[in-house]
């Protein structure tokens, strides 16, 4: 099977029988695979910008940005851009420079360095360490440094509110976090991205695809709420939250260290994405077919990028979504949350899982996980079935 | 329900015998939730708030005294920039005082003008409300579905006033013109389009459990405090006190319709929140009695052309979207009062808000403000 690894693997013993020494081809790799993902980044998150736009704008009987390079305003992200790019750089007088400097390059190189472990495809994956979902969780957990430098360096008391506020957020969410990503590598009984993906092919019934989402559906809604709790997004936006601290842990910044930022938060939002779509979702695994003229492994490949940013994708425009229907929490409701509501359940779903696992199997647990996923529609249902009879009523 | 004062660094510095500087937060005059330019002095401990100091005054344009050198007449445009969120409200006001220290009668289809145009403007005065709250607490999208009925108000405004913000559009004796024939039609299609929307708003924000833990058991305005501090309007029937003016002590033609007045007793900004939102559905329901009960005929009494009314005094007040504006004047048979005061309802409220803030966390700070609903240019005059 062509994987990207194997690609590598030719290049190293190609370079080595011409008598090239390891650094050469090293570096080459480093230099390519870094400005692929430096520039898919870059135009993902502008796309993400627009997007949010247009989302936000539909969702509140607007249209959003519709001037700017012509479509629906395409180019409204690479205008703003350009603007900030072009401003004046101010570091306030008060300011620690050399941290203030710093903090946007250590949350831009956190959000970077967990790109290394994401399964876009089949074979596709820059490094599938063993331990890929514990790295790229505690790698990404990093930016919460590059914030609290930000706020601290900044000498205004808004940031340093903001970044306090981040930082108990991000230590509180981070646990049961992790405590919902237990629950599919014990079943995959592995940490690999790569093999969590490939546990996930096949289906149940011939219909019912094998996600860990189905038998896993607590700890993807848990996942799913911690993960918004680290990406600051509504309704976790507290240490942002412009109508109490004006910008948060960013007020001091602007210019290209404010693009920084910005561009961090949505590469963020895509890494959180990418783990719940590996570890819930199936990653790459969706159907697919041959296309005439195309190698098999390419076309698998191909298919398998589609469902993996399909599903990624998906998972940001739930998260918009959130962001524009909710309204925020308050810090202690945030705290009360995280450990007397989160934690609680994470624990029980993990013990559950235990004993399911051990008792039943994988087979058993499926059950289990439709039959919550059931039982939350039906109330779901009769909720909306009754505001529907009120509204009509009124 | 007071949340208490936190005792963890404190109660420790206490013991200790150390003292720390407690933190002071400017909140304005540049913030984007003081709606308009107050500054709110805060004193942290931690996140939450020990005590609160609002700076007022940056938007005084000495109303008063210039209404001291207009006469009667050219007042009323001075009158819109009082509370620009509701100036009909505002001008309602100023020509019942004067109105009454003449003793004056107006016409009947004056008065249902009148009241079909303040309570239109209640709705619009609490859209905004409605909207910036939601801003406050990080929900934006209502924001936008408020102003988007609010700028169907507006449209009838226009058609009406031709103005959009600052109508001064009622005259010491009446109205100077009447409906345009439109009019009728038009606001009745609003009612009908407002009255579908109203769910809507419970969807995104009554019926919200995330907005409900926001807002319930957070700056508690106890029944008595609220009447020390002689607080009105919705803020007063938030704590539990059945008062409108327009029922204990009506003007205009208010007694001939049928509204009810909505009561809250949990004293919190939750409590507020109901009442505005309740006070839509009964403003919707006066203007659509008011639209049908609308009499033929003129709109404007026979005045005089310089107005003078006799030597003597009059306090008259009303209920304007944010609660007891009072119009004092004082005339020596002159064309220009002797003496021309305005009590605002928004400074009064505002003045309760140390009370309801102390012990509330920073983040409350902004639920709260927007609770009490002010508007600078009123406050500051």
């Amino acid at each position: 099977m062509m994987t990207f690894a194997s690609l590598v693997e030719r290049l190293y013993v190609l370079t080595a029988a011409w008598g090239i020494p390891w650094v050469v081809p090293t570096l080459l790799v480093m230099t390519i695979v870094v400005s692929v993902v430096l520039a898919y980044i870059s135009v993902a998150a502008m796309f993400m910008i627009w997007w949010e736009r247009k989302i936000s704008a539909h969702i509140q009987v607007r249209y959003g940005p519709m001037r700017v390079g012509g479509w629906h305003g395409w180019a409204q992200s690479i205008a703003d851009g350009i603007k900030l790019l072009l401003k004046e750089d101010i570091i306030p007088t008060g300011a620690d420079k050399v941290v203030f400097v710093l903090a946007p390059l250590v949350v831009f190189a956190a959000s970077l360095a967990a790109y290394v472990t994401i399964p876009w495809a089949p074979g596709l994956i820059v490094r599938d360490l063993n331990i890929g979902i514990l790295y790229m969780v505690s790698i990404s957990s990093l930016v919460v440094v590059g914030i609290i430098m930000a706020g601290w360096s900044s000498n205004n008391k808004y940031s340093v509110l903001g970044a306090m506020r981040s930082a108990a957020q991000a230590v509180s969410y981070e646990v049961p976090l992790v405590l919902s990503l237990l629950g599919p590598v014990m079943i995959a009984g592995t940490m690999s991205m790569g093999k969590l993906v490939e546990a996930q092919g096949g289906t149940w019934f011939g219909f019912l695809p094998k996600w860990f989402v189905f038998p896993q559906i607590v700890a993807f809604l848990i996942y799913f709420t911690c993960a918004l709790a680290e990406c600051n997004r509504l309704p976790f936006d507290i240490p942002e939250a412009e109508s109490e601290l004006v910008a948060g842990f960013h007020v001091e910044y602007s210019g290209m260290r404010f693009a920084i930022f910005f561009l961090a938060e949505y590469a963020n939002m895509f890494t959180v994405s990418a783990i719940a779509t590996t570890m819930f979702l199936g990653g790459w695994q969706g159907p697919w077919i041959p296309v005439p003229g195309l190698p098999r492994d390419v076309a698998h490949g191909l298919f398998g990028l589609f469902w993996f940013l399909g599903k990624c994708y998906f998972l940001i425009f739930v998260m918009m979504w959130l962001r524009w229907t909710l309204a925020r929490l308050r810090v202690d409701q945030l705290m009360n949350f995280a450990w007397k509501v989160l934690l609680p359940i994470a624990f029980a779903n993990l013990i559950v899982t235990g004993l399911v696992l051990v008792v039943g199997g994988r087979a058993l647990l499926y059950v289990a996980g439709i039959a919550i996923l059931l039982l939350v529609a039906i109330a779901l249902a009769a909720r909306g079935a009754v505001r529907t009879a009120r509204v009509e009523r009124a | 329900m007071e949340r208490p004062i936190p005792i963890g660094t404190t109660a420790v510095m206490e013991r200790t015998g150390e003292t720390m500087e407690e933190m002071y937060v400017n909140m304005g005059p540049q913030h984007p939730s003081t709606h308009g330019v107050l500054r709110l002095m805060l004193k942290l401990d931690g996140e939450y708030i020990t005590d609160c100091i609002p700076y007022i005054g940056y938007l005084h344009r000495c109303h008063e005294k210039i209404g001291e050198n207009r006469n009667y007449t050219q007042i009323i445009p001075y009158t819109d920039r009082l509370d620009y969120l509701a100036s009909m409200s505002m001008n309602f006001g100023y020509v019942l005082a004067v109105e009454r220290l003449m003793g004056q009668k107006i016409p009947e289809r004056a008065e249902y003008m009148r009241v079909i145009l303040a309570e239109l403007q209640r709705i619009a005065s609490h859209l905004i409300w409605l909207g910036t709250f939601g801003l406050d607490l990080g929900n934006f999208t209502i924001f936008m579905y408020c102003f988007r009925e609010r700028e169907m108000v507006l449209d009838l405004f226009e058609s009406v006033t031709g103005q959009r913000l600052n109508y001064s559009f009622f005259r010491i004796g009446g109205m100077p013109m009447d409906f345009p024939d439109t009019f009728l039609t038009d606001c009745q299609a609003f009612l009908a389009w407002f009255k579908q929307r109203l769910p809507e708003y419970d969807a995104i924000m009554t019926d919200n459990i995330l907005f409900q833990k926001r807002v319930q058991g957070v700056g508690i305005l106890t029944r008595e405090t609220a009447v020390d501090y002689a607080v009105s309007g919705p803020m007063l029937r938030g704590s539990g006190i059945t008062w409108d003016l327009r029922k204990n002590d009506p003007y205009s033609i208010y007694d001939r319709f049928d509204f009810a007045i909505p009561v809250y007793d949990t004293c919190d900004v939750w409590a507020r929140y109901l009442v505005r939102r309740k006070e839509m559905e009964e403003s919707v329901k006066i203007v659509e009695q008011a639209l049908a009960q609308l009499p033929p005929g003129e709109v404007m009494a026979k005045m005089p052309k310089t107005l003078k009314p006799p030597a003597g005094q009059i306090y008259s007040r009303n209920e304007s979207p944010r609660g007891e504006i009072g119009f004092y004047i004082i005339s020596d048979g002159s064309p220009k009062p002797y003496r021309y005061k305005v009590r605002s309802p928004a400074y009064v409220n505002l003045s309760a808000l140390p009370e309801m803030l102390r012990g509330c966390l920073i983040a409350d700070c902004v639920a709260v403000l927007g609770s009490v609903d002010i508007v600078l240019g009123e406050i500051d005059r």
